[in-house]
């Protein structure tokens, strides 16, 4: 039997514990790390290890294409396994509520505030010019503004606008309505984060935009003296909406500011720092938009009380500000 | 004066060899350089290398097309079945399960792809279809921030070119969307002009995507004539088994395990020719390309093992 390849008897001799390997990868590939046995999570690390080593062995002794690529593919998914990620999605969704996001928004302080400016600098912009000259709203609006909450409109009008009259809360239409802005604000959201790449200019646009369509709508309904009113029935949702898009802007100026001046990483690896934790903040938004539409869509419809609506406002403001920003304990990782 | 004709031939001989030589090896080297350009080495903490080879452009896009056709036919699928819904239901709860499919739309547009990347595969459907999947660029965990950040940023590179195309309108907004979709066009061709092939969401999560092909373990040629009566029958002389070098093995490997009878008739036929093997009766080209190919590797490993790599048949030392 001297006769036989070197290459060939080193083969024979592991072929089965990669065979095994290759098994209990393609069952954990299917099923997750649960539909493995305690014995093949024993036995994984030491088929690993031993896949390795046949590699680079096979490396220097073996002119067999097939079994060099073999060996490469399946070292590189059982790499990829035993080191990757082990955490199941219900944990990951924990440590992101319990740590990531609010860890993200709290380094983020400086950006955050850049983004308020911006906003409510559109909203300041766009409520006093509306106040001085309402001919501003049709310049910001176009002609064609949705249900007629215009400065032609009459109070009465618009206070019905408002408040939810009795029969009009039950027809769906408002969940609808609701829905579809959730739809809307969460993805100018992501765009605001995405945007930042460009250095974070489209994504001030973005914030400034929104802040002046907010701004010159509330100038309509102070005008007509409706605007405590109109606050509350703003800010019962507004409070979480508008913090998600400033929050979305932040993530935005996370990245912009990373990729135009990176200090002392390379531009690359500063980029990479900085998306992951923008990424956790717009992920955040995403989470908060639900709750406002939330609010929105059934809170708002079934509260006409102003009082009420103060304070959910109030109480909204104050989670997420402790949330957010309050100290907490180092959390194990 | 009789001499010199004589003594040039040999020399022209040889220098057409080599010239043969020389061509071939460096259409080689400039094919292995530009497979290298897409390997990537990853040292595990076992210290072993592994090579990884990145996805090219081609795949990417064509793993997103499958992807997107995926999505495309959940909305059709879901709206069709809502709306057969819908004519049943008052048009409140109609309403309502709209708003639903809404939200549900806006999930599957900017989480399908976090869904399935953030699994142990790290690969969408198309991805898997592909052999293909997302790893982290330093080797490390592929963690779900990652895989946000990565995601997220599709909506400028797909979403906003997108809908730059779809706006239009007077000269001015023509205008406008050509500009804008000049713009935007650097974030989708932002693949084809870096050498990691990444995406600029690749870029901010600090990921890329590579080739995971599951490679079957095929049996070993060499196996088959090493059984008694195969080793007798053809005995090779060093000599014939210094005719080729590793290059022509691996040729040889991927003509046995690949091509067709007819093809491996020619093979076989060249080889005996250059070997000068006379033909037994009744051998058979399979039998006979077997058995070279277990003498000829096991000769190359033999040297290899000594240290001494013939590359190729030109490879003569």
């Amino acid at each position: 039997m001297s006769d036989l390849l070197k290459s060939y008897r080193f083969r024979e001799e592991r072929q089965s514990d990669w065979a095994k390997l290759d098994q209990i990868l393609t069952r954990a590939e299917g099923g997750g790390v649960k539909s493995l046995t305690d014995d093949q999570m024993l036995a994984l690390p030491r088929l690993y290890r031993q896949a390795v080593s046949s590699l680079s062995v096979a490396r220097s002794i073996s002119l067999d294409q097939n079994v060099i690529n073999y060996l490469e593919s399946l070292c590189t998914r059982a790499y990829f396994f035993v080191y990757g990620a082990r955490t199941t999605l219900g944990e990951r969704m924990m440590l992101f509520l319990r740590k990531d996001w609010p860890a993200a928004v709290s380094r983020s302080v400086w950006t955050t505030l850049i983004a308020a400016f911006f906003f409510f600098g559109g909203w300041a912009l766009a409520f006093f010019l509306c106040l001085q000259d309402m001919d501003w709203f049709w310049t910001f609006h176009g002609q064609n503004f949705m249900d007629g909450r215009n400065p032609d409109a009459t109070v009465e009008y618009l206070r019905s606008t408002i408040y939810t009259g009795t029969g009009e809360a039950g027809d769906g239409q408002l969940t609808a309505f609701a829905s579809f802005l959730f739809n809307n604000n969460a993805q100018i959201a992501l765009l605001a984060f995405a945007l930042g790449f460009a250095f974070g200019i489209p994504t001030a646009w973005l914030l400034v935009y929104n802040g002046v369509m907010i701004g010159s709508l509330y100038a309509v309904f102070w005008d007509k003296g409706l605007g405590y009113e109109f606050t509350g029935w703003l800010m019962i949702h507004g409070v979480t909406e508008i913090s998600a898009i400033v929050l979305a802007g932040a993530a935005g100026f996370v990245i912009g500011g990373a990729v135009a001046f990176p200090g002392a990483h390379s531009r690359i690896a500063s980029a990479r720092l900085a998306g992951q934790r923008a990424a956790t903040i717009a992920m955040g938004c995403v989470v908060m938009l639900i709750i406002a539409a939330l609010l929105e869509g059934f809170g708002r419809q079934l509260i006409n009380s102003d009082v009420v609506r103060y304070v959910i406002a109030g109480a909204t403001l104050v989670f997420w500000l402790i949330y957010f920003y309050a100290p907490r304990k180092e959390l194990p990782a | 004066m009789t001499k010199p004709p004589l003594k040039m031939a040999p020399i022209n001989a040889t220098t057409a060899q080599s010239r043969e030589a020389a061509v071939q090896r460096r259409a080689r080297f400039a094919e292995e350089m530009r497979q290298s350009k897409t390997v990537r080495r990853l040292v595990t903490p076992e210290g072993a290398a592994i090579q990884l080879r990145l996805a090219s452009v081609a795949e990417r896009a064509g793993a997103f097309m499958i992807d997107l056709a995926i999505q495309w036919a959940i909305v059709i699928a879901t709206l069709m079945g809502l709306s057969y819904m819908g004519s049943a239901l008052s048009p409140g709860s109609a309403n309502i399960a709209f708003a639903f499919w809404l939200v549900f739309f806006f999930f599957l547009r900017n989480f399908y792809y976090i869904f399935f990347e953030i699994g142990q595969r790290g690969a969408t459907p198309g991805k898997r279809i592909l052999g293909l999947r997302v790893a982290a660029r330093d080797g490390g965990r592929l963690t779900a921030n990652s895989v946000l950040a990565r995601n997220f940023i599709r909506e400028i590179e797909i979403g906003l070119p997108f809908q730059f195309v779809l706006m239009g309108g007077d000269q001015f907004g023509a205008w406008m969307a050509l500009f804008g979709l000049l713009w935007s066009g650097v974030f989708l061709l932002f693949p084809v002009f870096n050498k990691d092939k990444m995406r600029v969401g690749d870029l901010l999560a600090g990921t890329w995507v590579i080739k995971a092909p599951k490679a079957k373990l095929m049996e070993d040629i060499a196996s088959s004539s090493a059984r008694p009566e195969a080793a007798s029958r053809f005995a090779f002389t060093p000599a014939q088994t210094d005719a080729y070098g590793i290059h022509e093995l691996h040729v040889l490997e991927d003509v046995l395990r690949q091509s067709t009878a007819e093809i491996k008739a020619q093979v076989a036929g060249r080889i005996r020719t250059k070997i000068g093997w006379s033909r037994i009766d009744g051998e058979a080209d399979v039998a006979f390309l077997e058995a070279y190919y277990a003498a000829l590797r096991k000769r190359l490993e033999q040297r290899m093992l000594l240290g001494d790599r013939k590359s190729d048949k030109f490879d003569v030392r």
